[in-house]
């Protein structure tokens, strides 16, 4: 099941009124429901209950059947991204190389899961597919940065570079 | 419009083009089993239950959304597909949780019979088995979705209801039923009408059985318990044990709640005339101070909670009358208990209903006439049915009894209170008879009569044309009410129940197997019933009803919508948000 946070949500007005515009300019489309909640994320970076809840506002459109879209599709995210976001390459080459060992040791090391957020907002935490890097597999991203060959007594080093 | 010509196991059909092979087989007189599909609000070939074999397709296809076209060979009973039949039966199994025995649904489930058709082997799979929370929130049902399997019909009909609180969240294996963010039934803009209970053809949705709390009432006996039934009981009841529908059972259902134990069988009947005069009142006044209008009625718990989660500005439209179930309620704890000397605190009032929505209308606010609940405890007419087995009654055996003085005598108008239209019609009744000064005409007013969602008329009030207009179920009623809000209608009195028909098709009703459903107009045969009682009144009118009459007279000063009266029978409505 598709995990969502408890962080306190942190929109601003200014998202808001974004938002809000382009649903009033569009709410006639056909299919609006999809591309709303895409606009949405990428506004907001995620798909929390208080910016379902303006789509659900703006276009008349049940609850449950945005929810119902959010979960089904992979690119939607219930969670919000850290300041850092550690994403693990589980594509074939990493996976067989001991990518799920550094997915369990960052998950103990941050106290998160996949797919999941720290309630500081600092890091967040998700699975990725092959990113082409594998020579260098196992691999992870921090914000883009690439770390390779990795085992898992390397996780607090790298993350303790990030924490401040 | 064209007709093609096909076989169906041999025999050949005629149908009009664009049909499906499950419509043709059922004009053929050939039953093709199905789980998912509901006649025009849910064809989607989910649970492949249906599939068949036809000539010029690839492998199975489903009959359910599968068109027919000319020369087509449809054959639904080859070895190939009650084996994919029984084997897809097998798969849902494995994520069933088989607590079969005790299962509400038990002996009337969809899944179980076709399993027993096929002769499944229910642990051939032991699969992924999720783990669910049942989902006990409201006080008036139960989702539970480790007996879910996904066939979505409950999500058609609460769209149908234009409330959509539950849909199809997550995908593939880890596919559920549910409210947004995983929330709790109660955190949603649920209406509490129940119909998904209706379409549900397994016990993942049932009503929230309250039969223990009345049998422990019953074994009570330092409380007087008093039983009553609403109108669409009696007209529903003997299905539950195997009657036609549209059967009339009054006289056993009372002679059966005797045998129960309930010290006093009323009827709500009585609730509806007191209702009527009381709404007749308050309309004429209304028409007079030239207060809102137009008024809409109050009696259905669905209808006024849909109407405060989505029109929180426009109750001031809304009867302030309580339901008939209320008004007899506090009739019962205050003028029945003070004129039979019974400490209002020691009687247990429960009330027989068509409907989920009235065990939540008994916890709302201001229905407390006595400084004691008005009404103690709901049951559907399922749960009285379970009673009656239990008991070990022989129901279709019993005799037929009269209801108990005084609150059991009614009139024809009371009795139609269950169809949709049929309050509207008992109001007129007797406004047109307040206005006339006399015993107006006409009684029966047709145009209000049938089951259609939206039923306009103009009718002569004493002399007075009036527009009315009249909806059932919430899709109806978002459709009218937008009408008044915009100000495109200028309807004096409206009518609007929660559920499509009106009572007679409540969510609290007995289950009839989907291919009855879409094969069968219920509310139609169930509304007949009640129509006819009407018809065979010799009071029609609900201010003539004697013990209504009694009942001002002899507590009410004589007078309708009296300060008294006020208090014990009106109520006070409440703006709810959406979402928390």
């Amino acid at each position: 099941m598709k995990k969502f946070s408890n962080i306190p949500f942190k929109g601003t007005p200014e998202q808001e009124a974004q938002l809000r515009d382009w649903l009033r300019q569009n709410r006639d489309m056909q299919g609006v429901a999809m591309p709303a909640l895409q606009k949405a994320q990428e506004i907001y970076g995620y798909l929390p209950i208080e910016v379902q809840q303006i789509v659900a506002d703006e276009l008349d459109i049940p609850m449950s059947e945005l929810y119902g879209i959010s979960t089904f599709y992979a690119q939607f995210s219930l969670s919000p991204k850290g300041e850092k976001d550690i994403s693990v390459c589980l594509g074939t080459a990493c996976y067989v190389k001991g990518a799920g060992a550094i997915m369990d040791e960052l998950s103990k090391e941050l106290g998160i899961e996949a797919d999941e957020c720290t309630p500081d907002g600092k890091f967040s935490l998700s699975a990725c597919r092959c990113i082409g890097a594998c020579g260098l597999a196992p691999v992870i991203t921090v914000n883009g940065e690439v770390y390779g060959r990795l085992v898992p007594e390397d996780i607090p080093g790298i993350i303790a570079k990030y924490r401040d | 419009m064209k007709n093609v010509n096909l076989k169906i196991n041999g025999i050949p059909v005629s149908v009009p083009e664009g049909s499906t092979i499950l419509e043709a087989a059922r004009l053929a007189g050939i039953e093709i089993p199905t789980l998912c599909y509901m006649k025009d609000s849910n064809e989607i070939g989910a649970c492949r239950i249906c599939v068949v074999e036809a000539t010029g397709t690839r492998g199975l296809v489903t009959a359910c959304v599968y068109p027919v076209s000319e020369g087509m060979e449809v054959q639904t009973n080859t070895e190939k597909v009650r084996n994919a039949r029984k084997t897809t039966l097998e798969l849902i199994l494995s994520t069933h949780r088989k607590d079969c025995l005790s299962c509400l649904r038990s002996t009337n489930c969809e899944l179980h019979k076709l399993c027993h058709d096929y002769g499944v082997d229910e642990n051939k799979f032991s699969g992924f088995n999720p783990k669910y929370k049942i989902d006990e929130s409201t006080p008036y049902l139960v989702r539970d979705n480790t007996k879910c399997i996904l066939c979505r019909r409950c999500v058609a009909a609460c769209k149908e209801q234009h409330v959509s609180v539950i849909g199809p969240t997550d995908r593939g294996m880890e596919t559920s039923i549910g409210p947004h963010f995983r929330k709790a039934l109660l955190d949603t803009p649920c209406i509490a009408c129940g119909q998904c209970t209706v379409v549900c053809p397994t016990g993942a949705l049932v009503e929230k059985d309250d039969t223990d709390k009345v049998w422990k009432a019953l074994s009570d006996p330092t409380k007087t318990v008093i039983v009553q039934t609403a109108p669409s009981v009696r007209a529903a009841l003997g299905e539950c044990f195997g009657m036609p529908i549209g059967t009339n059972v009054e006289g056993k259902m009372v002679a059966a709640l005797r045998r129960l134990g309930f010290d006093k069988v009323f009827d709500t009947d009585f609730g509806a005339d007191l209702t009527i005069v009381e709404e007749a009142h308050e309309l004429l006044e209304r028409i007079k101070s030239n207060s809102v209008l137009p008024m809409i009625t109050s009696c259905s718990p669905g209808w006024v909670r849909f109407a405060e989660f989505y029109y929180p500005d426009m109750l001031n439209h809304i009867s302030t009358c309580k339901s008939p179930m209320q008004m007899t309620g506090a009739v019962i704890k205050t003028y029945y208990a003070e004129k039979y000397g019974i400490d209002p605190g020691t009687i247990i009032n429960v009330a027989v209903m068509p409907c989920t929505a009235k065990k939540f209308e008994i916890t709302r606010d201001n229905m407390d006439a006595s400084g004691y609940r008005d009404t103690d405890i709901v049951i559907t007419t399922r749960e009285l049915s379970r009673m009656i087995r239990r008991a070990g009654l022989m129901f279709t055996n019993l005799p037929d009894e009269d209801f108990d003085d005084p609150l059991g005598q009614d009139t024809g108008a009371a009795a139609i209170f269950g169809a949709t239209g049929g309050v509207m019609e008992a109001a007129l009744r007797t406004a047109n008879d307040w206005l006339s000064g006399g015993e107006g005409e006409p009684i029966d007013f047709s145009a209000l009569r049938g089951t259609a969602p939206i039923k306009e008329a103009q009718v002569n009030l004493g002399g007075k044309t009036i527009k009315v207009a009249v909806a059932s179920g919430a899709k109806a009623a978002k459709e009218v009410m937008d009408k008044i809000h915009s100000g495109e209608a200028d309807w004096t009195f409206v009518e609007i129940m929660g559920c499509p028909g009106g009572c007679v098709n409540g969510g609290g009703q007995p289950i009839q197997p989907q291919y009855v459903r879409d094969t069968t107009d219920i509310k139609a045969l169930r509304a007949k019933a009640l129509y006819d009682m009407d018809e065979a009144s010799t009071i029609r009118k609900s201010h003539l009803s004697p013990v209504v009459k009694t009942l001002y007279e002899e507590y009410y000063k004589g007078s309708y919508g009296c300060k008294r009266a006020h208090h014990d029978l009106h109520t006070t409505y409440v703006a709810r948000k959406k979402y928390m």
